[in-house]
């Protein structure tokens, strides 16, 4: 069976979109409530690989991919969550996957967004004296008053 | 003859720092170690701590998490020193300088001796510079 | 954290002898080693936001600085990326050059690893006739690219140059030289009752760990894992050639040093045949690439330590909206908290290292104990430990 069509048979009504790239790339886009029970099954059920996270500031507000690798179909699998609003939550996928806390320890630091549940969400990749409220990743104002002296 | 003639007249110790580099500069200067370029035969060895160098080799743009303790291991090594920045990081900032984290160039956290250019400096660039700093020191 | 005996061992972040800065702290009961904390950030330098604002043709010149060591697998990935943007291929004689440089890269950097293991394990011969070996290697690459490191051979739709004919006899040279300096080394560190009894079962990382963890590249074949991305979602001249993914089953530190001592001799031989494809031919080397559409693509490449990934996403302006980098090391270094527990804290260097992660940094190493007594220990302290556990085995106090 082709991996999209095992993708939809598992999440089933869980998708809200899926965008077919190729064969080799495929973006599903999932409500948060759902994201847990997703990653969960991806991560487990279909055994996919942990790659990385990555957040994006879509202008005012966000969004997190996760991406799978699904090696024996040579294919990586991207969940997609849209967070709306300035000061985003989301549930930390800590307890499914060990070792996603510090991809999102730096997408709390760099873009802002929240993740509840997560064991310690300290600095990682910025000073701890980081000024708070400053997001570097963010497109507006982020860097402003924190480039170099010149 | 003064202390710091004396100091830097026969061996250099030589002790190695990364600010926040790509690591090119690092292993092109654990490069000048290894038989092909050999170094050692200028009487310069690689040490493990500040406290016992002549000479600091520096790389990197300097990051804004990294600045303090690059200003403490300046403060533990032995005066006088000699700070060689190396790299096109370590003398302006190089490609990273718009970035958030610059807190460098290196001349900003301390007095910097000599520049080595290059992205990164060639092995025979950096002997070449430490050689001409070993003629005007004498 | 009650118990009394637990003491801290800041590692880091500087180091008197390798590259980056990197922070972990060693949680130890006595000798034993009982987790691990790892912080990094001393070498961010805000890649993923200058990125924002190049053009797309000078992202692979900053993203060729994010590592002098793999300096061309992030220019691989990014352009697979973009590449997966625009739908495009590139012409043959491209994929065939990508693929030299490549493994070209690969075999530098095992040899630049296996230098550094030895130097930690006090065989410093080791690293001196690694890293002599690696030197023929660079002066290929000054030869073909015009550079010893960052290279600057790619580009969007392609490669920026040529390998002419004219080098590739010399290149044959070495690479043929290279083969005969390999096998004396494999068979070297292979037969040596020594660093046997120093790497077998050290760091053990089991496949559970392997998928926690997420983590690639011989890190994981040496766990039995057999994902390779040239294999498994091949691009360039990989799927042309004919070659081997390298697995062993033990998952300790003298597996992964097998197989990236295998995996350089597929190396050679990829190099070889994709010469063999260009020798005295002639052919286009790049698709000229006009503008990027906007839209997501996400390009990968098997780095000498794992597999390189790069998300790329365009909104059909001159530069990246936003472009997530991540190396195999980011993945590969929380494997320490699987691999470091239980062991000893001499051990502790040689796994750090086993890993490869764009480096080890221990300048100064701090025993808090309970009773806040403070002992300063060096890295040349924990060096020192590595190597005095050699030659104790040697002498056959260990076995």
């Amino acid at each position: 069976m082709k991996l999209a069509d095992s993708l939809k048979e598992k999440l089933g009504e869980r998708i809200r979109e899926i965008n077919i790239h190729n064969e080799r790339r495929i973006y599903l886009t999932v409500d948060v409530k759902d994201l847990l029970e997703c990653a969960g099954i991806l991560f487990r059920e279909m055994d996919g690989r942990y790659i990385v996270a990555s957040g994006a500031d879509n202008s005012g507000s966000f969004e997190i991919l996760y991406h799978f690798g699904f090696d024996r179909q040579g294919s990586v699998v991207s969940l997609r969550v849209l967070l709306a609003g300035k000061d985003p939550e989301v549930p930390s996928l800590s307890a499914v996957i060990p070792g996603i806390t510090y991809i999102e320890r730096e997408m709390w630091e760099l873009l802002g967004i929240r993740f509840t549940g997560h064991p310690g969400l300290r600095h990682f990749l910025l000073r701890e004296d980081w000024p708070q409220g400053n997001y570097p990743l963010r497109k507006e104002g982020a860097t402003e008053g924190e480039k170099s002296e010149e | 003859m003064d202390i710091k003639k004396r100091a830097f007249k026969r061996s250099l110790w030589v002790y190695h720092l990364s600010g926040g580099s790509c690591n090119n500069c690092d292993i092109e200067i654990l490069d000048c170690l290894t038989p092909r370029f050999d170094i050692e035969r200028f009487g310069m060895v690689l040490v493990g701590s500040p406290r016992h160098a002549d000479v600091l080799l520096c790389t990197g743009i300097v990051n804004k998490k990294c600045v303090e303790r690059m200003r403490e291991v300046y403060d533990q090594t032995a005066k006088p020193c000699v700070v060689v920045a190396i790299g096109a990081c370590a003398c302006s900032g190089g490609i990273f300088r718009e970035g958030y984290q610059m807190a460098g160039p290196l001349e900003k956290i301390m007095p910097v001796d000599v520049y080595i250019p290059g992205c990164p400096p060639k092995p025979e660039a950096m002997i070449a510079g430490i050689v001409k700093l070993l003629e005007k020191i004498k | 954290m009650k118990n009394k005996k637990r003491v801290i061992i800041p590692i880091g972040p500087y180091h008197p002898l390798l590259e980056e800065p990197e922070f972990f702290s060693l949680y130890c009961d006595g000798e034993t080693v009982v987790d691990v904390e790892w912080e990094a950030g001393y070498n961010h330098r805000a890649i993923e936001k200058l990125s924002e604002s190049k053009h797309w043709d000078q992202v692979t010149f900053l993203v060729e600085r994010i590592c002098g060591i793999c300096s061309t697998s992030h220019p691989f990935a990014y352009c697979n990326a973009v590449e997966d943007i625009l739908g495009i291929t590139v012409p043959e004689r491209a994929k065939y050059i990508r693929s030299i440089i490549g493994e070209m890269e690969r075999i530098h950097s095992h040899l630049l690893w296996v230098g550094l293991a030895g130097h930690f394990l006090g065989y410093n011969t080791v690293f001196m006739w690694a890293w002599k070996y690696r030197e023929t290697i660079l002066d290929m690459f000054e030869m073909i690219t015009g550079n010893r490191n960052h290279y600057a051979m790619f580009r969007i739709g392609g490669v920026r140059r040529d390998i002419e004919d004219g080098d590739i006899p010399s290149l044959r040279k070495v690479l043929g030289e290279m083969e005969g300096k390999l096998e004396m080394l494999t068979r070297a560190v292979l037969d040596d009752p020594v660093l046997a009894v120093r790497l077998k079962g050290v760091g053990v990382l089991t496949r559970r760990d392997i998928k926690d963890f997420g983590a690639v590249g011989p890190v994981a074949r040496a766990s039995g894992v057999d994902f390779d991305v040239r294999k498994d979602d091949p691009y360039a001249a990989y799927p042309l050639v004919k070659w081997k993914v390298i697995t062993t089953g033990n998952g300790d530190v003298f597996d992964k040093a097998v197989v990236r001592l295998l995996e350089t001799f597929e190396s050679v031989s990829i190099i070889r045949q994709c010469l063999d494809a260009i020798e005295g031919k002639k052919g286009e080397i790049e698709n000229q690439v006009r503008e990027v559409p906007a839209g997501q693509g996400i390009g990968r490449h098997e780095a000498p330590r794992g597999e390189c990934f790069h998300y790329v996403r365009s909104d059909g302006a001159n530069s990246p909206v936003r472009h997530k980098i991540r190396a195999p090391s980011y993945v590969n270094i929380p494997t320490f908290k699987a691999s470091c527990t239980g062991q000893t804290i001499s051990d502790v260097a040689i796994i750090l290292a086993g890993v490869d992660p764009c480096y080890c940094c221990t300048e100064r190493v701090a025993v808090y104990d309970a009773g806040n007594k403070k002992k300063l220990y060096g890295f040349p302290e924990l060096v020192e430990m590595s190597r005095k556990k050699t030659e104790r085995i040697i002498k056959g106090e260990m076995k």
